[in-house]
């Protein structure tokens, strides 16, 4: 009975839920293509619907850990391992948006994918698994190996389905972020041995790290995360993954596993090593408002459409890190809605780039012009999560870049500095610069005349298809017009670590 | 008088209402447009906007009288800790004059366009867009009441940039042509620069917030002008600056004015209605809003009205010089906008507001008279046209044919008599001959600036001397001498949808100065109701200015006879003007090469350095050299290294040794081998017995 | 009561026979048989030797049972494997396994 109780914990079943659909399709056949995607898409489905019930349960006064399963796992020569999954408002909506894009991207490859069907989707559920446990595990051990685990199911992914350079791409999507990581593994392992825990609650309890030491640790933490964001001038590997990536992966990637790595600045950098974060925050700052310029204007010069989304995403995760290292509630809130609204604009984007790709079987935006005349449903679609990207008001990508802009101009401990006036005009330009890119990209294909004559017999989308983008529109729609349930819910964990933040800016007072 | 409360008397609760039709009207079109037809999608839109036009009036009715600005709470918004949004409205005079303007004008457009789009869309071969252009203007309508009628500058904002929007998909409405009609790019392109150079502004916008949420702790307009005295008056200086650049986006000022004259590109009403009545006054709006604060920062004001000023002067020169029916009247706009920055920049709001109502009448009807003598002489152009225009799509370009070329035109008067009637009710209004609306809100304007800065006054008696002079020769052009071309000669009068609609703004345009008349102030009592008593002074007529600002419009108008209506110029003549001036009329032609010089010192150095960061920085340094070359190659390299002689060479050769004696001990004991499991077994049972022999003897 | 000397004698018999089994016999079926019968000597001195001392004995013989029907199985499945290769059981015949 105990057994039984526990797969039905609702973090374990929101997380591990995926491996029944992993069973199911083990005993398909591969010609059973359509079979296959039906398993994936109801499990991811299925998924979802246990992850409202897990926010359902949620209290989103509490600003604690909920719903929280805590058991020893690895306890031999002393190690003190725990399975330990918890969630709280820095992760429930995170969590929500994972198994959320999921299901959008097992539907959006619906048509794309005809090779190996079955384990395309074997090794997206998977993916999914870990991405949710990354979201979940509250012990470091644990997260390390879901965070590890998650590189696997992508490295196929992209390996097997991808473009042309598709296994370059894999394999240094792979090697960089394990370079990260085994900086992070080193810093788990010292936590774990001189605070002998490596249960979160019980580090933080403990605290007491020295500040000296807690320089390093942050810098070890931030070298995995910073790839995996990935912060400039970290991002090498991006455009290569995002180019040869099959469109449901790189609808993952940007959607999900990039904010593994924001998320990690905000879960275990920011919490761990306050001193360390108040004293760094200034050089990540810098290094985000590069990024975010930077991003900007390497976007605008791509002549493929999928590379300069991904590299927007450069910019656009400039904002979530700037956001994050205000160190005050209205950035970093604004910084998690935003990493929400980068899931779900850029992940849009994505998929409306693969809708072109598997019609026209090129990227280059010299091919196109005057879609809108050919595919008008698409154009309005494209038209509406370009305007949510580039953060039009009353669209989601306004309310994240906003917070997060207000929040950064008044970092510190008096209502902002010059510096952080400094940085926050700079980055406010990338707001200018993100129409440019934008509203060039969305000109060059929709505007002017069909000059292209492949592009004239063009199909509009079909049912599937826009089904697909709806559920995104929704929600961009919602939280660019009602954000207070997604406030509410981070609302009280946030502040409780800007508490802790807020003594750390205090102590570095002179 | 800046209490705010929230009341459930009178019918202000309806105010959210004035969003709600024009969202309603255009999701009706969104979604069963295609069966209503034409008739029908122009109904539902012009209804929408004329629900919205009576929920206002009812505003109107209700605030009127009341001096305490009305907050209706509608919904949060966004909650961060201090940070609390709500989406709340605000009924005071000051916003519900911007809607009666907007609904108003709104409406009488919406009826122009509903009779002017069949026509175009039919010229464009597109009949198809019909229901798209409703859809829009209607889109605008509603972000435009977000913004007047916002209780807080974000809410403000999110309408700011919601008309920008709307005015980029607007200009853009015909994406697949030049502005002369060819297939091409330039309307998209033209498009891309509004939103481009608007979101230039809103940068600035934005930094206003920043630093008004920062020092005043709110957003919301009561919480922060009650606190105007305990803030620095650098902060304040900031935040006015920051607000004007967000001013100079929106409304069309010095150095970001670039957009408007490109704007033309879209269709006539949405000329008339955006970029000419309403959007655009956005940033006048948004000062008067303000006042409290460009009140307490006198150095920013200076700076405003001197800004106000130039533009007015700076882009009348070019509009003396533009043969394009609209460009004029486009350019003509950034000069009357200058006008009102200049205004309400003096801290004469009131002359800024009253001349901003009165240019929404006459410049809406100047617009729309354009397009109806642009039509006109459209459909002289096609030879489809006579009989059965319905259904046909004109097909046949001959040969390019610019129909808001005023070269191509001549002697319309007589053809299109309504529209030259109305029209030059417009032109008047906008020369500031007495009677007219123009003069009035003008003269309040001059009388002002004569008081506060000369150097502004000497700018806008300049700007208004201009004015006069090219709509004078606009007028002789168009109207005048004898047809130009074969399209002028055949040029038919406008049906009654488009011609309504200008009878009445012209007649607006002739009473609109009875508004503010001097000694009446009705406006200004109204105002009074916002702006309280101290900012809203009456400006007492005066004599002088106003005799010589009639002088020289009367001077103007008279000069611009001279050289266009005396002696009409014939086909191919070159322009009187240009004898005069000689190289300088080159460059108010060219518009002072602004957007060339901009293309040097901005846009260009911004596509090569942005070209050069994604194609030597991030690909060939970043992407290429430090991985590929640097981690990837040098890895290699070491692994060849550790490879081939250390590898092979020792390791191998320790492994090999190791192998090849392994190797020959097993060759001697393979033999024992057999393959049969009986022998196996055999010497595991040997192995027992001698194991357990041993341990039974031991 | 019969003594336990008698038990022990009888599993000793039957090992042997089991071991000779195994070691002269060709067909696999009858080694499979004789490997069984050496297993059931040896539970019979489990319970034989669980009657003086505890029930432990007895477990062991549940353990040595069930590890008797794996083996069973597995090894049936091989011989069906190798019969389907070979078309016969003879142990002889494979002796792939030379070195």
């Amino acid at each position: 009975m105990d057994l039984v109780d526990f797969i039905l914990e609702p973090l374990n079943l929101v997380t591990f839920f995926p491996l029944l659909g992993v069973l199911l399709l083990l005993f398909l056949k591969h010609e059973q293509k359509n079979a296959s995607r039906w398993v994936a898409l109801l499990t991811s489905l299925a998924t979802f619907g246990i992850s409202l019930w897990v926010l359902d349960l949620f209290d989103a006064n509490d600003p604690d850990l909920q719903l929280v399963i805590n058991k020893d796992w690895i306890t031999v020569a002393g190690w003190n391992i725990k399975y330990a999954l918890g969630v709280d408002g820095l992760s429930i909506l995170l969590v929500l948006l994972t198994t959320f894009i999921t299901p959008i991207a097992i539907l959006s490859t619906w048509s794309a994918v005809e090779e190996r069907v079955r384990d395309f989707m074997l090794f997206f559920l998977l993916l999914e698994i870990g991405m949710v446990g990354v979201f979940l595990a509250q012990d470091l051990f644990l997260f390390y190996v879901f965070w590890e685990f998650t590189l696997v199911p992508m490295y196929f992914l992209i390996g097997i389905w991808g473009g042309g350079r598709r296994m370059y791409a894999a394999v240094k999507f792979f090697l960089y972020t394990m370079a990260g990581s085994i900086l992070m593994l080193l810093a788990i392992l010292w936590l774990g041995i001189n605070q002998e825990s490596f249960y979160m609650p019980e580090l933080l309890e403990t605290g007491g790290i020295p500040p000296g030491t807690q320089y390093w640790l942050f810098l070890a933490f931030a070298a995995a995360f910073a790839i995996k964001v990935p912060m400039w001038p970290l991002h090498s590997w991006l455009p290569d993954a995002h180019v040869e990536a099959p469109t449901a992966g790189s609808v993952i990637l940007a959607g999900v596993l990039l904010k593994m790595g924001t998320y990690g600045f905000l879960r275990f950098n920011l919490p761990l090593f306050p001193d360390a974060a108040v004293e760094l925050a200034r050089p990540m700052a810098t290094l985000a408002v590069i990024g975010i310029l930077y991003g900007a204007a390497v976007s605008y010069s791509q002549k493929d459409v999928k590379k300069l989304v991904a590299y927007s995403s450069v910019s656009h995760l400039g904002f979530v890190i700037l956001g994050l290292f205000a160190l005050n509630s209205i950035g970093i809130q604004g910084a998690i809605l935003q990493m929400v609204n980068h899931g779900l604009s850029t992940g849009a984007l994505f998929i409306i780039v693969g809708m072109i790709y598997e019609r026209r079987h090129t990227r280059e935006l010299d091919e196109f012009g005057g879609l809108w005349k050919v595919m008008p449903v698409y154009a309005v679609l494209t038209l509406i999560v370009s305007l949510s990207s580039m953060g039009l008001p009353g669209l989601n990508g306004f309310v994240g870049e906003f917070a997060i802009l207000l929040g950064a101009w008044g970092a510190g401990a008096a209502g902002g500095s010059l510096g952080s006036y400094f940085f926050t005009g700079l980055a406010a330009l990338g707001v200018i610069l993100a129409a440019v890119y934008i509203l060039f990209m969305f000109q060059k294909m929709f505007l002017g005349p069909v000059t292209n004559k492949a592009n004239e017999e063009l199909k509009d989308l079909n049912k599937r298809e826009i089904l697909v983008l709806v559920p995104l529109l929704v929600l961009i729609f919602w939280i660019g017009l009602y954000p207070k349930p997604f406030f509410n819910l981070m609302g009280p964990t946030v502040d409780q670590l800007v508490e802790v933040l807020n003594t750390a800016i205090t102590a570095a007072l002179p | 008088m800046l209490l705010s409360e929230t009341t459930t008397s009178g019918f202000f609760n309806l105010v959210p209402w004035i969003i709600f039709f024009p969202v309603i009207g255009l999701l009706i079109n969104l979604l069963i447009g295609k069966r209503l037809g034409e008739r029908g999608i122009g109904t539902i839109a012009s209804l929408a906007s004329a629900s919205a036009f009576v929920v206002s009036v009812l505003l109107a009715v209700s605030i009127n009288g009341h001096h305490e600005a009305v907050v209706v709470q509608f919904a949060d918004w966004i909650n961060i800790g201090d940070l609390q949004i709500p989406w709340a409205f605000r009924v005071d005079t000051l916003s519900v004059t911007m809607m009666l303007v907007v609904s108003g004008v709104g409406t009488l457009i919406h009826i122009y366009a509903a009779g002017y789009m069949h026509y175009d869309v039919r010229y464009k071969g597109d009949p198809k867009s019909y229901r798209r252009f409703f859809i829009y203007l209607n889109l605008f309508i509603a972000a435009m009441m977000i913004l007047i009628s916002g209780d807080n500058y974000l809410m403000l904002f999110v309408g700011w940039e919601g008309v920008g929007l709307c005015s980029f998909l607007l200009i853009g409405f015909w994406f697949t042509k030049n502005t002369d009609g060819t297939e091409g790019t330039e309307n998209a392109l033209a498009a891309k620069k509004a939103f481009v150079v608007n979101r230039v502004g809103d940068f600035g916008f934005l930094m206003a917030m920043f630093l008004t949420f920062w020092a005043f702790g709110s957003l919301q307009f009561d919480a922060v002008f009650a606190q105007v005295d305990q803030v620095q008056e650098d902060v304040i200086i900031a935040i006015t600056l920051f607000m004007l650049l967000g001013v100079a986006g929106k409304s069309a000022q010095i150095p970001l004015y670039v957009w408007l004259p490109d704007a033309m590109a879209g269709p006539t009403p949405v000329s008339a209605l955006i970029h000419a009545a309403t959007m655009v006054t956005a940033g006048v709006y948004l000062i008067t809003r303000s006042f409290p604060l460009f009140s307490a920062a006198p150095e920013a004001q200076q700076i405003v009205a001197l800004v106000g000023g130039a533009t007015a002067l700076f882009s009348a020169t070019i509009a003396a010089a533009q043969f394009d029916i609209k460009k004029v009247l486009a350019y003509s706009t950034v000069s009357q906008l200058g006008f009102m920055v200049a205004a309400v920049g003096m801290g004469a709001y009131v002359a800024g507001m009253f001349h901003l109502v009165t240019h929404a009448f006459f410049k809406a009807l100047l617009f729309l008279g354009s397009g109806s003598v642009i039509l006109a002489v459209e459909r002289g152009h096609h030879p489809l046209d006579n009989g059965h225009e319905d259904d046909q799509h004109g097909e046949e370009h001959h040969e390019p044919f610019d129909p808001q070329d005023m070269r191509n035109m001549g002697g319309l008067r007589e053809k299109i008599p309504l529209t030259f009637w109305t029209y030059l009710m417009g032109v008047l209004a906008l020369s500031g001959i007495p009677i007219w609306a123009g003069f009035f809100s003008k003269d309040e304007i001059l009388t002002d600036a004569l008081h506060e800065n000369p150097t502004v006054y000497w700018l806008l008696v300049s700007a208004a001397f201009l004015t006069a002079f090219y709509m004078g020769r606009q007028v002789w052009l168009i109207f005048f001498g004898k047809a130009r071309t074969h399209a002028a000669e055949k040029a038919v009068e406008s049906p009654s949808s488009m011609t309504i609609p200008l009878i009445i703004l012209a007649g607006l345009s002739v009473l609109g100065g009875l508004l503010n008349f001097p000694g009446v102030h009705t406006f200004t009592t109204w105002l009074e109701g916002t702006l309280g008593h101290d900012f809203a002074h009456a400006t007492e007529f005066n004599f002088t200015v106003a005799g010589l600002s009639t002088f020289l419009a009367f001077t103007a108008l008279f000069i611009s006879w001279l050289l266009y209506g005396r002696n009409p110029i014939e086909v191919d003549q070159k322009d009187p003007l240009r004898r005069i001036l000689g190289p300088v009329f080159s460059w108010m032609n060219n518009k002072w090469y602004v957007d060339e010089l901009y293309a040097m010192i901005v846009i260009r150095p911004y596509q090569r350095l942005a070209r050069f960061l994604a194609e030597t920085v991030d690909w060939r340094f970043w992407h290429d050299w430090i991985h590929d070359s640097v981690i990837a190659n040098g890895f290699r390299s070491l692994t060849r290294f550790l490879a081939d002689p250390v590898d092979l060479g020792v390791i191998d050769g320790i492994a090999n040794g190791l192998a090849d004696f392994v190797q020959g001990s097993a060759a001697r004991l393979r033999v024992i081998q057999t393959g049969y499991v009986r022998n196996y077994a055999l010497s595991v049972l040997l192995g027992v017995v001698v194991i357990l022999g041993y341990l039974i003897t031991r | 009561m019969v003594p336990v000397s008698y038990y022990v004698a009888l599993s000793a018999i039957l090992f042997s026979i089991g071991t000779l089994g195994v070691l002269i016999r060709r067909n696999a079926i009858v080694i499979f048989m004789s490997v069984e019968l050496m297993l059931n000597s040896a539970n019979l001195l489990f319970v034989a030797f669980s009657r003086l001392y505890d029930l432990e004995g007895q477990i062991f013989v549940f353990f040595v049972m069930t590890v008797a029907a794996a083996e069973v199985a597995v090894g049936l499945a091989m011989i069906v494997a190798v019969f389907r290769n070979k078309r016969s059981i003879d142990i002889d015949q494979i002796s792939s396994m030379k070195g």
